[in-house]
């Protein structure tokens, strides 16, 4: 699972209001090469919770000195944009789970792939 | 009904369905491949995304990934989502581009509100219409998956649905559901004129109202795509015998005895022996 999945993956328990973000409990982290887009990195970054990707990324141990605030002309800036697409596409968690904040339930994530698959009752 | 046991819908839910050897065929098999690429592309075509830049979809029922592989191709990023593991293994052994998350579409999609640019799903939504448990019921699955993907997209986007549907009441379920939940679209049929060509498109905008895309081959539009097989000949031969029957059958010489019998001939009268096969002579 990348970080840019993380950050739009929201609990959805029955009963639970916001259920974001997500804590990541990582016991396997991977890091592949991807190609650099950019353009697309740039398109992604005003849809992303800035906060809980930056908190994702310490959690991981892989934050190094990305800001705790997004820095205005990000567009240009192409030092950070390598830096988010680092953090965004090519950090993968692979084995670990994913707990939700309010219902405390546990996604487990195996070989990538987290299971949000829920039980008849909290459906 | 003839037709259920050629439908995997009745004959276990997808988890099971889609097992290991199932999901062997999907990497293997090239016709059904070529078929999901095909469909693949046509549902991009019909998500009319903005020419030159990456967007970011959801792939419903992801299986495999061969529809992800063409949204890869094509430049875009991806997040697909399946309940089959089997396949989801199959896609892992591909090592496909697009992240994947296993869960079930009637549980509602769990993404934040505004993720996404589009959404494809391919021959997956028919599996919803099915109550594969004691506690499911079918609309109200249908309604959280549509209300659900309605918040995970983007205002002004599109979500494109190739399914087969059983028959016009599944159809019909599964649009009012879709419409309930916000979105608006409809159904765009490609070739209804041929029987296998013949696919079914839902195509669902969400929050601003589009114009419905043509389907191929109907008699409104007749452009020509260069990679899917014509059916013109095919479809011209049904054309020449609609509304007469089979020659020489039963239906045919009552229609015959009765043009006859206007035009004030002498007609035999029509009995059980009109139109009877003999026995064979020697």
């Amino acid at each position: 699972m990348k970080l840019l999945t993380h950050n739009m993956l929201t609990s959805h328990v029955k009963g639970v209001t916001k259920g974001y973000p997500l804590l990541i409990k990582a016991t396997e982290v991977k890091v592949n090469q991807l190609d650099f887009n950019p353009q697309f990195v740039s398109r992604m970054i005003p849809k992303l919770e800035w906060g809980a990707l930056v908190q994702a990324a310490e959690d991981l141990g892989y934050r190094q000195d990305l800001p705790g605030e997004l820095i205005a002309d990000y567009e240009q800036n192409e030092e950070f944009l390598k830096k988010v697409h680092r953090v965004l596409l090519e950090v993968e968690v692979m084995e670990g789970c994913l707990k939700c904040p309010e219902s405390g339930r546990e996604f487990p994530i195996t070989k990538g792939i987290p299971n949000m698959l829920l039980n008849e009752d909290d459906a | 009904m003839a037709s259920s046991c050629r439908r995997p819908e009745h004959m276990a839910p997808p988890d099971v369905f889609y097992n290991e050897e199932e999901a062997k065929k999907y990497s293997q098999n090239s016709r059904m491949i070529e078929i999901q690429t095909q469909m693949s592309e046509r549902a991009v075509e019909l998500l009319n995304l903005p020419e030159g830049q990456p967007s970011f979809l959801l792939d419903v029922g992801c299986g495999s990934g061969l529809s992800g592989d063409y949204l890869s191709e094509e430049g875009h990023y991806w997040v697909g989502i399946d309940i089959s593991t089997a396949m989801l293994d199959v896609a892992l052994d591909r090592e496909v581009e697009g992240d994947l998350v296993l869960g079930d579409m009637g549980h509602g999609m769990p993404f934040r509100a505004g993720t996404f640019d589009g959404c494809i799903s391919i021959s997956a939504l028919q599996w919803l219409c099915n109550a594969d448990k004691k506690s499911h019921s079918p609309p109200k699955r249908l309604f959280t998956f549509f209300s659900t993907l309605y918040s995970s997209l983007a205002r002004g986007s599109r979500a494109v649905f190739q399914l087969y549907p059983e028959n016009s009441e599944q159809l019909e379920l599964i649009t009012t559901q879709a419409m309930k939940a916000g979105f608006s679209g409809g159904m765009v049929v490609d070739y209804p004129n041929s029987s296998k060509a013949k696919k079914f498109f839902l195509c669902l905008f969400a929050g601003m109202t589009g114009v419905l895309p043509k389907g191929l081959g109907s008699e409104t539009s007749d452009r020509a795509v260069s990679n899917q097989v014509q059916y013109s000949g095919q479809r011209c031969r049904f054309k020449n015998m609609k509304g007469k029957s089979v020659k020489k059958g039963r239906d045919w010489i009552l229609e015959k005895k009765e043009r006859r019998r206007r035009q004030g001939r002498e007609v035999r009268a029509d009995t059980k022996y009109t139109g009877r096969q003999r026995r064979p002579h020697f």
